[in-house]
């Protein structure tokens, strides 16, 4: 019986790659044709490539983790293959070679995931080295900061630069953050709830206890003023304020932790001028756009170019024709949702929400399933962040909240949050594992 | 927890929504009026990427062309315009940061191949990259030429018109601009005291003087007021709503008939004759002109100006009732302002039997592989007057030509009907002390009219006679020797 289930769920892993791979083989194809008006077998080799990359990596699942969770793997692969199609045809645009890069990437971060499935087959070591995590968490974050590795972008402390790496160390961070308050809550959460008094009408958390809800606050308050990373501050929070609720059930913490983020955030708009200009700019783009204004405003702008089905892959303005000034700037990293709405129109865009979805309700699936509260609060949480990190990049480049730079998990270039996204995988995958053979098993 | 996070995956969704509605509103919702925004640069780059069609002379000469720069993904087409200001007015100009104007405007999509969602799949799927149509014009480069010359540079205008088709076969306003400046100077062009931007055929306004006595002369005609034998007694001066209205040399004529009284542009005869035809009918048949509305030319309508009665202050037209004086509009005065191509399209109905066809600069539009798509069918604008009275008009504007004030517009071997027009607007800025606008409008042959016309001079001391005459005369006798 429980072989039965285990192989079938390898199964359908197996057969959901088999659209990814065709996916990106015509992407390619599509891609190509646009550019060089020759049909050539090199993206079909491409496509091939990918399938054998993603077919070692099952094959891994498959003996590491056989009653995993069956889709997530393969909607993320779907990710990064859009992003590695997008990113081709940005190539002949910036005669740069973003997508074998991405593709690199793409390797080591299936390395990294291979690594961290073998040496946290028990991820619950994880709970004792919580301070350490949380830590390093803490340390990476302020690494863009130092001197001599820091490095700024956009007025924001985002990324560290190493000779010639560049890395952006909040991607890992957030990772380490949520296993510090899965693992903080997991042991407090009854005390935070037992402990809880009203007062005026609101449950308030005990005093004793609020202290690491202080910290985490504090941290995202300092991260916006110190870091200037505005984006990853509101992913962080809202993570934070996920995992709360689901550990404690109390809505009334959350409307606490919203409103201490408003009043923070409302002092530091009115201080610090970068935060400012970041949400007159979302209130008003065209108060300036040429300048503050021209990244949120050519983001709209190449989305109306979109309609419903879009211009087609490569037809998309993305350079002033005959210059190589960027029209619709960072196309690759911030702004890369705006090109696919640009170039595949509304429905690439709800396809792309659609499979951030389907990741959440299977890693939110995955924490159902598990039995302890550790795995439970771990899986909400990284499924939290991974999602909170979509929605702010994606809100922010259709103006739902103020534009700030943050990736779009696994289909924006960059290295870091491949690395990243892929160990998150490798966690949920671990915890997925042992959940549903606990539950054939019935250990 | 599971019912927690069961609610935290229902926000997460109700989030993703947001994020699903906010990109339909930016993609679809409101992409038109994103694509509008004066800030947005992508239809722009776009309209650069497509091959403009050509816009070719009646004869095959180009009059504006695009060129590449660049090659595959990142080329872009520059207008070209080789003529220089020959045809700047009515063609217009075409660039990226500055736009369309005038005829590129008005044929913007056809030059841009705008065609039916079905054809460009096609070519889209026969990977043909999107290319403009060609419009060929009515315009005669040589007529266009002797016009130029003509004006000399001084500020005024000619249009000549096919009158049986509309077709316009020349147009010309002077001062005159080159297209080809128009990306690095825009901003001087518009600041020229002159105006070298405005197409005065099209959009001066000017009083028409005498020249509307034609109008007057044909409301009466045609609406059996008088007839050609009527005798109206002519004094040298009348008394009109408490000041004098005079003849041009203060002659008294006696007793004459219409044909004479255009002969010698009475200004008494035509100030009665007003009164006995009446606001209501004269108002009548000046819309049947085209007064009164703007000219149903394919150029934009904010290019176009209106002819009629304005109010000095507010601009606004002015009705019958409202205070006009009949017996001053009789004679093309009062606050009555014409354009050329209205005083034009007067001459073109009387020359086309009565009837006015609708003017129209294009001729043909074709695809880049030569098909014809499209070809100009002359259409009737309005029936105006009666064939009878058309003739009765034209014999009277023949003795303008052989004997009257319009002499100067006789051509050897050809009867020339017309009539000319001097109205004195002193006070008006940036003449120098120089009070007339001279006008002759006519058309040639008298009996066979080939080509109707209307030309215009500003800040001149000459009158119409000898300053608009001229002008006429030379344009038409190019457009006739062909």
């Amino acid at each position: 019986m429980g072989r039965t289930v285990r192989s079938s769920a390898r199964n359908r892993e197996l057969l959901a790659l088999v659209p990814v791979a065709l996916l990106l083989t015509m992407g390619f194809a599509a891609v190509f044709g646009q550019n060089d008006d020759v049909l050539s077998t090199l993206s079909l080799s491409y496509g091939l490539y990918f399938l054998a990359i993603c077919l070692a990596a099952h094959i891994y699942i498959r003996i590491r983790l056989p009653d995993a969770d069956p889709y997530l793997f393969p909607l993320m692969a779907l990710l990064t293959a859009f992003g590695l199609v997008m990113l081709y045809r940005l190539d002949s645009e910036f005669s740069r070679e973003l997508a074998r890069d991405q593709a690199n990437w793409f390797v080591l971060g299936l390395v990294l995931f291979a690594v961290v499935v073998q040496f946290l087959r028990d991820y619950t070591v994880l709970e004792r080295y919580r301070y350490t995590i949380a830590a390093i968490g803490i340390g990476l974050l302020l690494a863009p900061r130092l001197p001599l590795i820091g490095a700024q972008v956009n007025g924001a402390y985002l990324g560290v630069k190493i000779g010639p790496f560049g890395f952006q160390p909040a991607e890992l961070a957030k990772i380490c953050i949520v296993i510090f308050l899965a693992s903080y809550l997991r042991e407090h959460r009854e005390v935070l709830v037992v402990g809880a008094k009203r007062v005026l009408g609101l449950t308030l958390p005990p005093l004793k206890h609020l202290g690491p809800l202080l910290v985490v606050w504090g941290a995202a308050m300092f991260m916006l003023i110190f870091i200037r990373d505005l984006g990853s501050s509101l992913m962080f929070f809202a993570a934070f304020l996920a995992l709360l609720y689901v550990a404690t059930g109390r809505f009334s913490f959350v409307v606490i932790g919203m409103s201490m983020f408003m009043v923070g955030a409302y002092f530091i708009y009115s201080t610090v001028g970068h935060v400012a200009d970041r949400v007159d700019i979302w209130l008003d783009p065209y108060q300036d756009p040429s300048d503050t204004g021209f990244q949120v405003l050519q983001s709209m702008f190449a989305q109306a170019d979109g309609g419903l089905f879009g211009e087609g892959f490569a037809e998309s303005i993305v350079a002033i024709p005959g210059t190589d000034t960027q029209l619709l700037p960072a196309a690759q990293t911030d702004l890369i949702y705006s090109l696919i709405v640009s170039e595949l129109g509304l429905f690439g865009g709800c396809a792309i929400i659609a499979i951030y979805l389907l990741i959440a309700a299977r890693g939110f699936k995955v924490a159902l399933m598990a039995n302890d509260g550790f795995s439970k609060l771990l899986a909400t949480g990284l499924t939290s962040v991974f999602a909170f990190q979509a929605f702010v990049i994606i809100g922010g480049v259709t103006r739902v909240i103020p534009l700030t730079g943050v990736t779009l998990p696994l289909v924006s270039y960059g290295g870091s949050s491949i690395l990243a996204n892929f160990i998150l995988l490798a966690l949920l995958l671990l915890i997925s594992d042992r959940a549903r053979r606990e539950a054939q098993g019935g250990h | 927890m599971n019912a927690q996070i069961i609610k935290l995956f229902a926000f997460i969704t109700v989030c993703f929504a947001v994020l699903v509605g906010f990109t339909s509103y930016w993609a679809v919702f409101d992409a038109d009026n994103l694509k509008n925004e004066r800030v947005n640069k992508r239809p722009l780059f776009k309209a650069q990427q497509i091959k403009r069609g050509t816009i070719f002379a009646a004869d095959g000469t180009v009059i504006a062309r695009s060129t590449p720069n660049g090659r595959g993904a990142s080329i872009q087409y520059v207008r070209e315009y080789p003529t220089a200001g020959l045809f700047g007015h009515p063609i217009g100009y075409s660039f990226i940061s500055q736009g369309n104007s005038e005829f590129e405007s008005f044929h913007n999509s056809e030059l841009v191949g705008d065609d039916s969602e079905f054809t460009s799949i096609i070519d889209e799927l026969r990977g043909k990259d999107p290319v403009g149509h060609n419009v060929t014009t009515s315009l005669d480069p040589v007529a266009q030429q002797t016009a130029f010359d003509q004006l000399a540079g001084r500020p005024g205008a000619v249009v000549a018109i096919e009158p049986s088709t509309g077709k316009i076969r020349a147009m010309v306003s002077q001062p005159p601009y080159d297209p080809n400046q128009v990306p690095e100077d825009l901003t001087a062009l518009n600041r020229d005291p002159g105006g070298s931007l405005l197409n005065r055929a099209t959009q001066g306004q000017y009083p028409p003087g005498s020249t509307f006595k034609l109008v007057t002369a044909a409301a009466a005609l045609d609406s059996g007021v008088i007839d050609p034998d009527t005798l109206i007694d002519a004094p040298a001066s009348l008394n009109i709503q408490g000041s004098p209205l005079a003849n041009f040399g203060g002659s008294a004529f006696g007793e004459i008939n219409v044909e004479t009284a255009l002969t010698n542009s009475v200004n008494t005869f035509f100030a009665k004759l007003g009164r006995k035809v009446g606001e209501d009918r004269l108002y009548e048949y000046m819309d049947r002109f085209g007064f009164n509305s703007k000219p149903q030319i394919d150029l934009p309508t904010d290019e176009v100006m209106t002819s009629g009665v304005f109010d000095s202050s507010t601009g606004e037209l002015l009705s019958p009732g409202e205070g006009v004086d009949i017996s001053r509009i009789a004679i093309g005065q009062e606050r009555l302002l014409a354009t050329p191509i209205q005083m034009a399209e007067v001459a073109a109905t009387i020359a086309n039997g009565g009837k006015l066809m609708k003017p129209q600069i294009w001729d043909q539009v074709r695809d880049a592989d030569g098909r014809v798509l499209d070809t100009m069918n002359p259409d009737e604008q309005s029936n105006v007057i009666s064939e009878d009275s058309a003739a009765e008009l034209t014999i009277a504007m023949k003795a303008v030509v052989t004997e009257g004030t319009g002499t100067a517009a006789a051509l050897s071997g050809v009867d020339v009907a017309g009539k000319t027009g001097t109205a004195e607007v002193p006070g008006r800025e940036n003449c120098d002390g120089l009070p007339n606008q001279a006008w002759f409008v006519g058309f040639a042959p008298a009996d066979d009219p080939q080509i109707a016309i209307a030309a215009t001079v500003e800040c001149t001391d000459g009158q119409g006679g000898t300053v608009a005459a001229p002008i006429a005369a030379a344009v038409m006798q190019t457009l006739i020797g062909e």
